[in-house]
């Protein structure tokens, strides 16, 4: 089985490497990259692309590798020894299955993906060791320790917020999804949007692309900006020679709101385009 | 084979380890790559590399190796985007290197010199042979600069250094901030840290349960408590300038990694030695100063208090009064850090130096003696002490 892109996602060759290589060998696979350039939808379509259910782990600031296993439910089963309940006779009724458990136990094998693995404290990678290498762990509650039926494709992101321990990336594929060239983009966009005008596609790259060569600019804007923009000018339904000009980056495009998201980089991005007419007149 | 290539990226200084060689050879067992050097490349590359800025390292190191076997896939060429001149160049460069720019035909000549080796590289890249090495880095080498030396301005990222950015290629635009390799600092860190419950009731609080359960004559009662934070308040205060040169890079090391370690951490500049008043940027330290007064009053004393310098200065500017080398200070150095610490009983000096060259420095002993001996040696292990004693 192997994953070679899907109708709405373009891989490039040496991601699609990393993911065969990942699933081959049933090994984690790390991906990093500029915020936005696909690394969560990854774990979605190669989903998509094997037909394995998909479960999701979004790591948290205040998240512990223990949440992603199982978390016990103390305070209900508490509530429940008061009303009488049955169940309280069984601590498994008040264990709750993580992501990582729900992955191990499913009949078919599954995608797991662990989102921004990084947003977490800095041990966090570290309590995961054994669980990414044995896939397996124990729940101290009920005294079992749960095994992968089979061993899930991992999907861990990461958007270099820390560093990630030596031990952790050992165990682990890496891959760094470059920021697509024209090209790619292109091929990017046409899976997205397949009756988009050529011109107008090659006018709006055009202005994407210098937007982002802008220096100083705060966040650039990245594939998925670069599709909700696109989005915009088909649904407003904006002519092509609002893109044209005789002197590129001396206009400001319509809606550039969505391709910059920050305040200061609006800012920046207009005081520029401004003084490059100044210059010209 | 393959182990001479997996040695020959240990040599080149690549963190590859055994284990990851097995796993690229269980890969080829499986036969992944299939029977291209482009499929060989992309996989050893996700087995072995594990950061995208050792990206460059590897591409060289493949390249070398597996020159000649066959033409190499397109994306492995290098090239010098001419870009990288036209963008306006930073310079960072001390007293003594300007001097030696001028001395050897002022900038514009030394940039049109780099410009030429630029030039000649690409032409031996057309020329047939991709793989260029490191030759990118020598002209600076060359020249004498320190590795600070000169910077091309780069997308405002602060933290690159020079040889960096010429010497990568593909990935020249990837982020190589002073946040990698501080990982062990932040670890070392993390002994500091006091967790204290503040903020919304998340947790259980199991005590209290049973207490006011038993209280409320068995009917359940149920406690809860914050989540517990880390809530270490944290002065530093660096020394910057002179002496200090030597030592910027592992200071901003650890000055990256306490920045993210703690939430509370307020941070201040001196030169030297700590007077009656400091700065918090150093562009404008001429400008904007906050009077050490100020901050003993300001900062409650459960705050502790970590100084880095490497104390190395003549001994008039710790013990007295007008010993500054930049001002005429009223009162001696010496009295303003014994004031520092009676306010502040968990206060360390963490030390650059080596810790085997403090007894040469009379400096060093003295303030050394005034610490109280808490001074450390700025390395994972003393670091590691010096947690030991701010939490003590």
């Amino acid at each position: 089985m192997r994953f070679t892109g899907t109708d709405t996602y373009v891989a490039t060759d040496d991601l699609m490497m990393a993911v065969n290589a990942a699933i081959t060998l049933e090994r984690p696979l790390l991906i990093k990259g500029e915020p936005g350039t696909g690394k969560t939808m990854l774990a979605l379509e190669v989903a998509k692309a094997l037909g394995r259910p998909l479960h999701q782990w979004h790591v948290k600031s205040t998240a512990k590798a223990q949440q992603g296993l199982y978390e016990y439910d103390a305070v209900s089963r508490l509530r429940d020894s008061q009303l009488g309940d049955g169940r309280v006779h069984d601590i498994a009724n008040y264990i709750k299955r993580g992501p990582v458990w729900e992955a191990f136990e499913s009949g078919t094998p599954a995608v797991l993906l662990i989102d921004e693995i990084d947003k977490a404290d800095i041990e966090f990678p570290n309590d995961l060791l054994r669980e990414l290498d044995r896939m397996e762990f124990y729940v101290y509650e009920t005294q079992q320790t749960v095994r992968a039926r089979h061993r899930p494709a991992m999907i861990i992101t990461s958007n270099n917020e820390k560093e990630l321990p030596d031990a952790f990336l050992r165990r682990c594929f890496f891959h760094y999804i470059r920021f697509p060239d024209r090209e790619t983009m292109e091929k990017i966009v046409e899976v997205h949007f397949s009756g988009l005008k050529r011109s107008l596609l090659q006018q709006a790259l055009t202005v994407f692309f210098e937007i982002r060569e802008v220096p100083g600019l705060k966040k650039k804007p990245s594939t998925s900006e670069l599709l909700d923009w696109l989005k915009l000018l088909v649904a407003e339904d904006i002519p092509e020679e609002a893109l044209h000009s005789q002197d590129q980056g001396k206009i400001i495009p319509p809606l550039h709101g969505a391709l910059l998201k920050n305040e200061q980089d609006v800012h920046l991005f207009e005081r520029l385009v401004f003084m490059a007419r100044r210059g010209r007149s | 084979m393959l182990i001479e290539f997996f040695l020959k990226l240990k040599d080149s200084g690549l963190p590859v380890s055994v284990k990851e060689y097995l796993t690229l050879l269980e890969a080829v067992k499986a036969g992944l790559p299939g029977y291209s050097v482009d499929g060989f490349y992309y996989l050893s590359r996700a087995c072995l590399v594990k950061d995208e800025s050792n990206y460059d390292k590897f591409d060289r190191v493949f390249g070398a190796y597996f020159k000649g076997l066959t033409a190499l896939p397109e994306t492995l060429a290098a090239t010098i985007p001419e870009e990288w001149l036209r963008r306006q160049a930073e310079l960072l460069l001390s007293d003594e290197d300007k001097a030696l720019v001028e001395s050897l035909g002022g900038w514009d000549k030394l940039m049109e010199t780099l410009r030429r080796r630029l030039e000649e590289q690409k032409g031996r890249h057309q020329g047939g042979s991709k793989w260029i090495g490191t030759a990118g880095t020598s002209p600076f080498g060359a020249y004498g600069f320190n590795p600070e030396g000169v910077r091309i301005g780069q997308d405002g990222s602060r933290n690159r250094r020079a040889v960096k950015v010429w010497d990568e290629r593909q990935y020249r635009n990837l982020d190589d901030s002073v946040e990698l390799g501080t990982r062990n600092i932040k670890v070392a860190l993390k002994r500091l840290r006091r967790f204290a419950r503040e903020g919304a009731a998340e947790e259980l609080d199991l005590d209290d349960t049973i207490r006011s359960t038993a209280r409320n004559a068995g009917w359940l009662d149920i406690r809860m408590v914050p989540e517990r934070h880390n809530a270490v308040k944290v002065l530093l205060f660096l020394d910057v300038g002179g002496s200090m040169d030597d030592h910027v890079k592992v200071c901003e090391e650890l000055f990256s990694a306490t920045r993210t370690e703690f939430k509370h951490l307020e941070y201040f500049y001196f030169h030297n030695f700590l007077y009656e008043s400091v700065w918090k940027d150093n562009r404008r330290r001429n400008s904007e100063r906050f009077g050490t007064l100020t901050l003993l009053h300001t900062f409650p004393h459960d705050y502790k208090v970590i100084f880095v310098g490497d104390a190395t200065m003549s001994p008039y500017e710790i013990a007295y009064p007008g010993g500054s080398v930049e001002h005429h200070n009223e009162e001696a150095g010496a009295v303003w850090l014994q004031r520092v610490l009676d306010v502040y009983p968990r206060t360390v000096w963490l030390n650059p130096q080596p810790e085997d060259r403090w007894d040469y420095y009379d400096s060093v002993r003295m303030t050394r003696q005034l610490m109280g001996d808490r001074m450390y040696p700025l390395t994972i292990d003393g670091l590691d002490r010096a947690m030991k004693e701010l939490t003590r």
